[in-house]
């Protein structure tokens, strides 16, 4: 093997890589922040009796769930000005995470609120709780216990995703990596780093969500 | 010169289509193979293999596809291999894809009751015996829905080819798209031919896991 690695050319650009790492996590923040709006709305659609309202969530879901998400991005980006809506990189690359995200957090969201016992409600019903109290004192905490670990997965699975938002040229931490290739002519070197400072943040973030996890939804409850 | 949108555009993007779906079955064989190694050093008796395999799994889980896909690319060369776009994306597909197919087949084993090895053991079964005339073809039965569910991920994964020049759907999606003008019709019309191949799979396997689901 003649190939010598050359790490040291990369030091001067520490400050970039590490911008591109707050850059790759504000994006995931973004995403499932939004998506767990969407995800809540659609959930709650889904359980709708209106055929409709049903029909447009479910197809929503599945549309997202069973295309590639690189397609998902170009659609948006390049097609939608077609439409007349012409978006930065970034605010693209924001929508179309979200509206990724949203898809898969509909469904874990449905898990949750299938996960509680029908005599659940009934049981609040019957101490004379409104259904907004039954849902705020019953029903919430025991589905967060079951949605909080499968939500903290789709965080992880989002902050991967960004990635691929480089193929649009919106900037985190891929993108960055791959205008420091063109810089410094280190591709393996850089890609290196890059998939180091992936696993990283993968990795911490799964620390704290399993802490988390552990210290608000354990039983007993505290 | 622009080209206008007609029958051949459509042609030439489900073109696309045979490379996506070779590239699907070639990488599912490798994938099966590594997951198959990865599921049972998850569950041997080895700690070290059990350790390995850990951190195998934690390694391609917690980087971007993307990521592997361009070490590959541009790590092949360093260590003296020539690299194809076939090779490449196979290779990287391979080592992503079996991480996730190996923890799928590892909670398939697992769920193989305790007692039945234990038969199998006093029964006098080695490994080897216990392993394939016992525990995998129950195991596989609880992995079929799950497994299915993950081609439908595995054939996604393929379109993140394009990025490195592999031409396949997403790839001649966006050849069409820069040459006619019209991305929307052309990212619109590959997302539904994605579709047409990975609804049926989802559909199929979320019936399959309800069925197993009434069963055990």
């Amino acid at each position: 093997m003649t190939y010598k690695f050359d790490f040291g050319a990369l030091l001067p650009y520490w400050q970039q890589l590490l911008y591109g790492c707050w850059l790759t996590i504000v994006l995931a923040t973004l995403a499932i922040a939004i998506g767990l709006i969407i995800g809540i709305v659609t959930a709650l659609a889904k359980q709708s009796r209106i055929g409709a309202i049903n029909f447009i969530a479910t197809s929503y879901v599945e549309l997202i769930r069973n295309t590639p998400f690189l397609v998902q991005v170009f659609f948006i980006y390049f097609g939608l000005p077609a439409l007349g809506v012409a978006l930065q990189p970034w605010s693209a690359a924001v929508l179309a995470l979200s509206i990724n995200c949203g898809a898969f957090a509909a469904e874990v969201i449905r898990g949750g609120i299938d996960g509680i016992a029908r005599g659940q409600y009934e049981a609040g019903a019957a101490l004379g709780l409104k259904p907004f109290q039954v849902f705020r004192y019953i029903v919430l905490k025991p589905a967060m216990r079951i949605v909080f670990p499968a939500l903290s997965g789709q965080f992880i699975l989002s902050l991967l995703t960004t990635s691929i938002v480089s193929s649009i040229s919106a900037e985190e931490l891929t993108s960055i990596a791959q205008s420091l290739d063109t810089l410094t002519f280190r591709s393996f070197e850089i890609y290196i780093v890059a998939t180091l400072l992936y696993l990283s943040m993968s990795m911490i973030f799964a620390t704290i969500f399993k802490a988390v996890d552990r210290i608000y939804f354990s039983y007993p409850l505290k | 010169m622009i080209r206008q949108f007609g029958f051949s555009e459509f042609l030439s993007i489900l073109s696309g289509v045979q490379s996506t779906l070779v590239l699907s079955l070639i990488a599912f064989v490798g994938v099966g193979i590594v997951g198959l190694i990865v599921a049972l050093s998850r569950t041997s008796e080895s700690a070290v293999l059990r350790r390995f395999a850990g951190t195998y799994i934690d390694f391609f889980q917690g980087t971007p596809l993307l990521m592997q896909l361009f070490l590959v690319f541009y790590g092949l060369p360093v260590f003296g291999f020539k690299v194809n776009p076939w090779t490449a994306v196979t290779v990287g597909l391979t080592f992503h894809a079996s991480a996730f197919l190996g923890e799928i087949w590892r909670g398939g084993i697992q769920a193989v009751p305790k007692g039945q090895s234990e038969a199998a053991r006093a029964l006098g079964l080695g490994y080897v015996d216990r392993t394939t005339s016992v525990i995998l073809p129950q195991a596989i039965r609880l992995s079929v829905a799950p497994t299915v569910g993950f081609l439908v991920q595995l054939i996604k994964g393929t379109s993140l080819a394009a990025i490195v020049g592999f031409v396949e759907l997403s790839r001649s999606a966006q050849i069409i798209a820069s040459t006619t003008y019209k991305p929307l019709i052309a990212y619109g019309f590959a997302a539904i031919v994605y579709f047409i191949i990975c609804f049926p799979l989802s559909r199929v396997s979320a019936r399959l896991e309800r069925r197993f689901a009434v069963k055990t």
